[in-house]
């Protein structure tokens, strides 16, 4: 064997690292070197042909006055995005986004509680965490007519507040405008909480054992191995929820499209995008919406990452 | 790090290609026979249908089969889409949409050529056949239509009987007045349902346009106001009654968890007074009748409270109309296959609506229509080279005469959820339509 291809081998060694000497067997020196990049092509292939293709033609379609049908695509330059921003009540729907922005706060709050109180040794704890992850496995639109259900009058909940005698309190839950962006929120904490949860739980269960048992020892309380093993320890985790729940207030679309369209009130950035391009077949301009709404989740994101940098958990 | 190798990232280049390629390839090739050579039609034929319901319990199948007695080489094969709209639109953008499809109600006319085959020239084809105006342009017939609709009011009998309303009501104020009577005998039922959250019922209250007037130009010379929800205009007395009618609490408590479904069972069961829909329910709230066991003649069908010199005007016109698509490999199959399906198919008469031939019979569905000797009233067509205008004003706008969004706002503000008022909402309606025309026309 040629000092050069030992050589090359000795390098590939470092770079792939993952491989034991021995099991190596350099034929030409390429093969396997190229391995990864063939299997990555295809993951590659489908994100660039269903994600980054379609971005860029609807950057493309924002630029015209496409009705999403014509032969011919008008470009019109930005004509589309001058029409947004003059436009202030198409930027008024996003006051309904702070409902679900507050309602995911509740929803980390009670997924951190469950996920801490599981994450001890609770009975039935598996069952438990069958149950709280299940809502989110269900299809949305099951879920919406779950909740239509739920909320139309003499529906479950109001039968369940007659039952404790409190009919004062019963009324439109999703035809009262005052209310139905709550019951709506409140129909998504009950659909996503289940992942903030399992997500909270991975973080909780990757803490190692000897800890508490050194914080038991040490005469520490349940909430105080809360308070300093667990919440230091799940920060990056809290940080990722928190983003998420930015960028997902700013974009919910699936449940008060299923459960109201959108009607008496309950209209987001992003039903109102859909409205503009299949209903007042303006592609164009809905396009420009959808570009806009990408660029103000890219910025909160970026903000958010300058204002509360990551850092570091070291718990020793 | 990136592969350093040149061969290496060939390679990748490679696979990526290669990978594209097979995508391509799945959506490639096929081929077919145009005709026989005596003429024949022969080959396969895809068939987008929106009737999903009539493709599960077999019916088109035997459609399919009575169609091959005639044609027999010809392979009919069924794709039914449950968001028929919205879907068949969006693979409008390709060459494949089938080859014979219901065209789509958001095509304005003058893409018509773009889309889809020619059928003849409409006079030729009038002889025959009715509602085609609708979807011609340049004096060529681009669609026939499967069945004719007319527009009125679905009610139960058994509900209005009881309330002491024998006659029908004449005027949107006699229409209150009786769906005030119907509440008065009973609070437990709904007078009338608006189908709120479906949101689609909501757009069969613009099928009246032209009625009230009873003038067949009404919506071209829409295309020329600049306030088409002025006092005595047909859009002001349509939805001034929508307005009174929710605004007196004369609908369902609560709008916004009704059910398209569910209203059938529930008009059946006297639950439900009356639904504003077109001709083309009538035949499933019977059926949906006949399930309750009260039976099919509960359910009776009004015209819209309005009439003209002592006459009920009703609007008629096609529902889907048949076209060919224009890329179709087997347009004289195509052709065969909607002749068949309007002529030998007997498609209207199970549906109960209008023949779309010129001679067809009237279905037993519309005998209260009958009785009432109501006027039927076809909107005429747009003048050459205006085709497309109002469906321009319309988008241009976004009032959206045909989506559910401007009947929810006056839903909602009338019940008192919006704060809004009924001269508010026609003003701003006004506005936008004037906005839309000037941008259309500018």
């Amino acid at each position: 064997m040629s000092n050069v291809v030992r050589a090359e081998a000795a390098g590939t060694r470092i770079e792939a690292g993952q491989l034991p000497a021995t099991a190596r067997k350099p034929r030409g020196g390429w093969g396997w070197r190229g391995t990864p990049y063939v299997f990555l092509a295809v993951p590659l292939v489908l994100l660039v042909v269903f994600t980054y293709l379609p971005v860029v033609n609807m950057f493309w379609y924002s630029l015209t006055s496409w009705d999403g049908l014509d032969k011919t695509k008008e470009f019109v330059g930005l004509d589309n995005y001058v029409a947004v921003f003059t436009r202030p009540e198409l930027f008024r729907v996003f006051y309904v986004s702070l409902y679900y922005f507050a309602a995911s706060f509740v929803q980390m709050a009670l997924a951190l509680y469950f996920a801490t109180i599981l994450s001890f040794s609770t009975r039935f704890r598996n069952l438990f965490k069958g149950i709280l992850f299940f809502p989110y496995l269900i299809n949305g639109v099951a879920i919406a007519l779950i909740f239509v259900f739920f909320f139309k009058p003499d529906g479950t909940l109001d039968s369940i507040l007659a039952l404790f005698g409190a009919e004062n309190l019963q009324q439109q839950w999703l035809g009262n405008p005052d209310i139905n962006n709550i019951s709506l929120a409140s129909t998504s904490v009950w659909r996503y909480m289940g992942l903030n949860f399992v997500l909270f739980l991975g973080a909780i269960q990757s803490i190692p054992g000897q800890l508490y048992e050194a914080a038991e020892l040490d005469g520490a309380s349940r909430f105080q191995q809360f308070r300093y093993i667990i919440a230091p320890s799940i920060k990056p985790i809290i940080g990722l929820s928190f983003i998420l729940a930015i960028s997902g207030s700013l974009a919910v679309f699936e449940i008060p499209f299923i459960m109201t369209g959108g009607a008496n009130g309950t209209a987001t950035f992003v039903i109102q995008t859909v409205d503009m391009a299949f209903e007042s077949l303006k592609v164009g301009l809905g396009s420009a919406m959808a570009v806009i709404l990408l660029v103000i989740v890219l910025v909160v994101t970026w903000v958010q990452r300058k204002v509360v940098p990551e850092e570091k958990v070291n718990l020793t | 790090m990136f592969p350093h190798a040149r061969r290496t990232r060939l390679l990748a280049v490679a696979a990526i290609a290669s990978t594209v390629a097979l995508t391509a390839a799945c959506s490639g090739g096929g081929e077919s026979a145009e005709a026989n050579e005596d003429g024949t039609p022969s080959g396969d034929l895809l068939v987008l249908t929106w009737r999903t319901d009539l493709l599960e319990d077999g019916t088109f199948d035997e459609y399919a089969e009575r169609f091959n007695e005639e044609y027999p080489d010809v392979d009919v094969e069924f794709e039914g889409l449950t968001d028929y709209e919205g879907e068949v639109r969006t693979r409008m953008n390709t060459d494949d949409y089938g080859d014979v499809l219901g065209v789509v109600g958001t095509v304005t006319p003058d893409q018509f050529p773009d889309f889809f085959e020619p059928l003849g020239d409409v006079e030729e084809l009038e002889t025959e056949y009715r509602f085609l105006r609708d979807k011609t342009f340049d004096g060529q017939a681009y669609g026939i239509p499967v069945v004719g609709n007319t527009q009125g009011i679905v009610y139960n009998k058994t509900v209005w009987e009881d309330a002491g309303i024998t006659e029908p009501p004449t005027t949107p104020e006699d229409f209150v007045d009786a769906l005030k009577a119907i509440k008065e005998n009973d609070p437990e039922v709904v007078p009338l349902y608006t189908n709120y959250k479906d949101g689609w019922p909501l757009t069969q209250w613009e099928g009246h346009r032209g009625e009230i007037t009873a003038n067949p130009d009404y919506v071209n010379e829409m295309a020329q106001s600049d306030a088409p929800w002025t006092e005595g205009t047909d859009h002001y007395v349509i939805d001034s009654l929508l307005w009174d009618v929710v605004n007196q609490g004369l609908t369902e408590e609560d709008p916004t968890t009704t059910n398209w479904e569910e209203s059938k069972s529930l008009l059946a069961n006297g639950r439900i007074g009356s639904m504003v829909l077109g001709s083309w329910a009538i035949q499933q709230m019977q059926a949906a009748a006949e399930d309750a066991g009260t039976g099919a003649d509960t359910i009776g069908y009004l015209p819209f409270p309005h009439q003209v010199d002592g006459t009920f005007y009703a609007a008629v016109g096609g529902d889907y109309n048949l076209a060919i698509n224009k890329n179709s490999e087997n347009k004289v199959a195509a052709r065969a296959w909607i002749d068949w399906f309007n002529t030998e198919s007997g498609y209207a008469e199970a549906n109960g609506g209008l023949s779309p031939l010129k001679e067809g019979p009237t279905p037993d569905t519309l005998k209260d229509f009958e009785a009432l000797g109501v006027e039927y009233l076809e909107l005429t067509p747009a003048p050459a080279g205006k085709e497309s205008l109002f469906a321009d004003i319309d988008a241009e706008s976004e009032v959206g005469t045909n989506t559910p969004d401007y009947r929810q706002r006056i839903v909602d503000a009338a019940r008192g959820a919006s704060g809004e008022t009924k001269d508010q909402i026609f003003d701003d309606l006004n506005s936008e339509w004037a906005a839309g025309r000037a941008a259309v026309e500018g």
